[in-house]
């Protein structure tokens, strides 16, 4: 690990401006994806801001019958909080099919939304790749591609989103809450914060650079069923090659996005129109433009079967 | 100009002086006054360094530490507590697992200034050979382990487990995420999946941590 000054933020803003004063500064909250990569080198941030010590960790009802999750809340706490599993019980399915229970008593809500994808070319610094070093190659295109981006990937990266929590909270239509060094605050809706490849791959969400995650607001409920259904190659404990994050009403209607299979939590929300006729008049539109390479096309038929699963399981 | 002799016996002093201020300062002190600091901590030419204090399985320690220490290497190095384990170093395996502030965490991804003033819990906190932790006693018994290895982390993480579910946290196969979660094999499978054992005493290790959540039910 390289070496590193560290600091405590005693006021949100206050840690944006440490951010904003110190090139190469960070911020870090639970640590349990930054460090993690600075052990490995990816990351290394010649400051870091820690933020645990800001009031952020408490999870209230908002004016409009929603619900407002701080940044600090731990995965743990979120998926166990009775509000959360009794309204949006996709998002405490999705929190409780990520990682382990060591994991989500550490890592936070902003965290989650802000991890780093498990491409292996992105961990192996002997490899070029777009996001760890900007301009020097893409190893995973033409490389072993079964876990990557079967859409909306570009000719710079084909990485995925590993987290499951933002693909319910894709779904559920969050908002993310920021504040910068001067205390202006900023609402960034879930759609537009992760953004995809392009041609600068290393910068993965709308964020500014001295921008602090301080909340993630979640609309009031919208009813329905709530499924998450998480396809791995382990039982436990294991990123998605296809995840579904579906909510179905009992008319039949209802909203998708899934996880594994993009740069961001994919959601079109045209495609699920066709959520009546089931689930593979969803994902003919969910994936049209989809671009799988010969390695990881499975994962076409493997989203409309867990689209199926998911369907039947909500009816049932 | 030095001579290269010069340089030579001045590199291996630094290195000296280097590893004795690495060392834990003292045991059984008082947290130190920088439990409240917001101060960076002064660059070095090895590394900026910070003063804290943990309290360890009771007894509390002031620490002298390069930022980079994690929390594992803190406890093994400069605590001497060898029972918490490095396995991969990467959260991966779990052989760190121990509690901090009443839950489990990697300790491996964790640094030991972001717990300054914590609470930390360790195998030697649980229990001694002479007076065992019930679940130490139930994983000889059952022979929960092979080499022993990842044991302190399967214990520690346990003892995480049966809290999470006396609190009532779901986990990923809990069928009804409204309802009271119970201790089944399925369950214990689960939310033990963080916790890796190469010798595969897996099966053994579910029904030591069994008896004794059974027996606290």
């Amino acid at each position: 690990m390289k070496a590193f000054t560290y600091e405590r933020a005693a006021t949100p803003a206050q840690a944006a401006s440490a951010v904003a004063g110190r090139p190469g500064a960070k911020f870090i909250a639970g640590g349990t994806n930054l460090l993690d990569l600075m052990k490995l080198q990816i990351e290394a941030p010649v400051h870091l801001v820690d933020v645990n010590g800001l009031a952020l960790d408490r999870i209230e009802p908002t004016p409009e019958g929603g619900l407002r999750i701080g940044a600090l809340v731990r995965n743990t706490d979120l998926a166990a909080d009775e509000r959360v599993r009794r309204d949006y019980g996709v998002l405490s399915r999705a929190l409780l099919a990520g990682a382990s229970g060591q994991l989500r008593n550490k890592a936070t809500t902003a965290g989650n939304l802000l991890q780093r994808t498990r491409c292996p070319y992105f961990y192996d610094t002997d490899q070029p790749c777009n996001k760890r070093r900007p301009g020097s190659g893409c190893s995973a295109i033409g490389g072993v591609t079964r876990q990557l981006a079967v859409i909306g990937g570009s000719k710079s990266c084909i990485a995925t989103n590993p987290s499951d929590m933002a693909v319910a909270m894709r779904v559920l239509d969050a908002s993310v809450e920021t504040v910068r060094p001067d205390g202006r605050t900023r609402v960034i809706p879930i759609a537009d914060f992760h953004r995809l490849p392009g041609d600068t791959p290393h910068v993965e969400t709308t964020l500014e650079r001295d921008e602090l995650i301080t909340g993630v607001t979640l609309p009031k409920p919208v009813g329905g069923t709530h499924v998450y259904r998480k396809i791995r190659d382990r039982a436990s404990y294991a990123f998605a090659l296809v995840s579904v994050a579906a909510i179905v009403q009992r008319d039949g209607s209802g909203r998708v996005a899934l996880g594994g299979v993009a740069h961001k939590p994919w959601r079109v929300e045209a495609a699920e129109s066709a959520m009546p006729q089931g689930a593979r008049a969803v994902t003919a539109r969910l994936l049209a433009d989809a671009q799988p390479t010969h390695e990881n096309a499975f994962k076409l038929q493997l989203a409309e079967r867990a689209l199926a699963a998911s369907i039947t399981q909500a009816r049932s | 100009m030095h001579s290269p002799t010069t340089q030579l016996i001045s590199r291996r002093d630094a290195l000296i002086v280097g590893a004795a201020t690495a060392a834990a300062v003292s045991t059984s002190t008082a947290p130190s006054a920088s439990a409240q600091t917001t101060a960076p901590a002064a660059a070095t030419a090895g590394g900026s360094r910070m003063k804290l204090s943990l309290n360890v399985n009771g007894t509390s320690h002031a620490l002298d530490l390069d930022t980079r220490t994690t929390l594992l290497d803190a406890l093994r190095e400069h605590l001497h507590l060898t029972g918490t384990k490095k396995g991969c170093d990467h959260g991966q395996c779990g052989a760190c697992t121990v509690i901090v502030d009443g839950r489990r965490i990697n300790s491996c991804l964790t640094l030991a200034v972001m717990h300054d003033g914590g609470q930390v819990t360790t195998i030697e906190g649980l229990g001694t050979p002479q007076n065992m932790h019930p679940l130490q006693a139930a994983f000889v018994r059952h022979d929960g382990y092979q080499c022993g290895y990842c044991t302190p982390g399967q214990i520690c993480s346990a003892v995480g487990v049966i809290d999470e579910v006396r609190r009532g946290v779901p986990s990923h196969v809990s069928a009804d995420l409204t309802a009271r979660p119970i201790l089944s094999a399925e369950e214990l499978r689960e939310r033990m999946s963080g916790n890796i054992c190469r010798c595969g005493a897996y099966s053994n290790i579910v029904d030591a941590i069994t008896e004794v959540a059974g027996s606290r039910a």
